[in-house]
């Protein structure tokens, strides 16, 4: 058996919790769903559309609101009481938090950000990027079984979803959680001083990665964007440093935008950038790196200097107009 | 307050790199090295919780003996002391075996704060951390963008995805990843680097069971989901043409 550790917040489901079942869906294997917090009815009622074999809904008044120490306690005995061959979840961020101290707490392999599964001889391997996309790797987990493995948001299309033919069977799980292992206090989520630029309502996007070398080079990117007509972005590094603001950035901590056209100026293309801006309709990448991860998902490119690109870019937009 | 920072070697962020002979991992020999850069975070932000609290700032590394470099380089920038687990078995090893390795070298130290970067620049599996706090038996948060501490309790500010935030406040001793950006880096000044020399490491080696959670089968060049159409010529060349056709096959300007 297969099980899935689905993600919700308030009763809402995480959407990428999906594209998990998906991935256990197709390996063929019996899959469960566990899912961990406070009255969790109409959670496990959505859950329990899917082709699965069973929902475990696991409700405590202390896992109402996530905290790594609840989750870990949680879900350590809710694995080693229903035995699955594998706990697969979405590498969201709170997976990154609990999931690898979950994954030692039980003594077992925890394989992070994959994008598919794969049959290496006897052993099932996981598909992961290295060196921030540069390559991939098919890595193997050691040790016994359970394994665990989270699989990055987008490698599996949540419309793949097999639906059963009639609702799948809600269990709960009871516990023995102790309020008093949980060393954590949350308070409420927020957002920073609300988002000044709306990058996901843009139509083109103009974006600098660390291929613009410094601070004073982003006035012709801005030149670029007024061209083009387009809102100016940046990957992580960029904001990082301060050269621009934080609502400019784009990517898994930032904002994921789908405009028409993205621009992407010296990007090399780290996932966290990618996922923010893959769902573009066409995608143009400058840079003067041949093998950036950037044109594995660029429908257009120049491998070129920036430097010497984008004023020529400029000039052809505003001769034309 | 008595600080740990675990920082990582990685491969320089622009180094050209080729997968090996065995093609289990890169041909790193002659490969230029750096700080894995969210670990140069952290020590920054160790060092800033120093100076206001007092006490001291230890770096912690485990790699191969090359790794003595961003030993070097902590100290430069105002780490006080250093521990090094040396071994050459740990440099493609996977988080959680770093962790193991960091972890018996570490806690007889008893820190009252740990902070690691949240990911490595290389395999990127974000682990090392987490897996470190389950060892040393003390609680964590993950993707920190603020650190305060008063009173035997550490408030820090955790990135959630899509501009949200949440505070978490949890007792020391407490392990904290820090996410890239949480500061501005300083760079060594002539007299750290100078007075680095005299700054004590500690050199030990890891335990001989440790062994590796996972196993490169194979490491290789992704396979391009997308054919990219690259635009040759002049960069005024290139320009024009890609003007063209943005306007006129793409019709996105």
């Amino acid at each position: 058996m297969i099980l899935v550790i689905a993600e919700q917040r308030d009763g809402v489901l995480n959407k990428t919790s999906w594209e998990a079942i998906v991935a256990a869906q197709q390996t063929g294997q019996a899959v469960q769903v566990a899912v961990a917090g406070d009255r969790l009815d109409p959670v496990a009622r959505e859950l329990a559309a899917a082709d699965v074999e069973a929902v475990v809904t696991v409700e405590h008044a202390v896992l109402a609101s996530y905290t790594p120490d609840g989750f870990v306690a949680a879900f350590a005995e809710v694995v080693a009481a229903l035995g699955p061959e594998l706990v697969l979840l979405s590498h969201t961020y709170q997976t990154r938090e609990f999931a690898p101290r979950l994954a030692a707490r039980l003594g077992r392999s925890l394989i992070t950000d994959c994008v598919a599964m794969k049959q290496r001889g006897e052993r099932q391997a996981f598909v992961r990027p290295m060196f921030q996309g540069k390559f991939v790797a098919d890595v193997a987990p050691n040790g016994p079984a359970p394994h665990f493995a989270s699989f990055q948001i987008g490698a599996f299309r949540p419309d793949a979803l097999a639906l059963g033919a009639a609702p799948a069977d809600i269990r709960p799980h009871s516990i023995t959680l102790k309020a008093s292992v949980i060393r954590q206090t949350v308070e409420p989520p927020f957002q920073e001083a609300r988002q000044a630029v709306d990058l996901t309502q843009a139509d083109r996007i103009v974006a600098v990665g660390r291929g613009i070398k410094a601070q004073e080079h982003i006035a012709l990117a801005e030149r670029l964007a007024v061209s083009l007509g387009a809102e100016l972005a940046a990957s992580r590094p960029i904001c990082d440093s301060g050269w621009l603001p934080m609502d400019r950035q784009v990517g898994s901590s930032g904002q994921t935008v789908s405009p028409k056209l993205y621009l992407a100026l010296g990007i090399s293309g780290a996932i966290q950038h990618l996922v923010g801006m893959k769902g573009a309709r066409t995608i143009v990448a400058v840079n003067k790196d041949a093998d950036a991860p950037i044109f594995e998902v660029a429908d257009l490119g120049i491998v070129g200097d920036l430097f010497e690109v984008v004023p020529a870019l400029i000039a052809a937009l505003d001769a034309d107009s | 307050m008595k600080i740990a920072v675990c920082v990582k070697q990685v491969v320089t962020r622009d180094w050209p790199l080729r997968v090996d002979a065995a093609a289990t991992w890169v041909h790193d020999r002659d490969a230029s090295f750096e700080m894995n850069e969210p670990d140069a975070y952290a020590l920054e932000e160790a060092l800033r919780l120093k100076e206001r609290h007092g006490g001291e700032v230890v770096v912690c590394s485990a790699g191969p003996a090359r790794a003595a470099q961003v030993i070097r380089e902590s100290l430069a920038r105002g780490a006080d002391r250093a521990i090094r687990v040396e071994s050459d078995a740990l440099a493609a090893a996977d988080g959680s075996m770093v962790a193991g390795a960091l972890a018996a070298a570490m806690r007889e130290e008893q820190f009252d704060l740990v902070l690691t970067g949240l990911q490595s620049d290389d395999q990127g599996f974000a682990q090392t951390g987490v897996v470190l706090a389950e060892l040393l038996g003390i609680p964590h948060a993950t993707i920190i963008m603020e650190v305060q501490v008063a009173g035997g309790v550490v408030r820090v500010k955790r990135e959630l995805e899509g501009g949200w935030f949440q505070w978490v406040s949890m007792p020391t001793p407490a392990l904290l990843t820090i996410q890239s950006g949480i500061n501005q880096l300083r760079y060594a000044t002539l007299k750290g680097i100078m007075s680095a020399k005299r700054k004590p490491v500690r050199v030990v080696e890891p335990s001989a069971d440790l062994a590796p959670s996972q196993e490169i089968i194979e490491l290789y060049v992704p396979k391009k989901g997308k054919q990219t159409r690259l635009i040759a010529g002049t960069p005024s060349e290139a320009a024009t043409e890609l003007v063209r056709v943005l306007r006129e096959e793409a019709r996105v300007i």
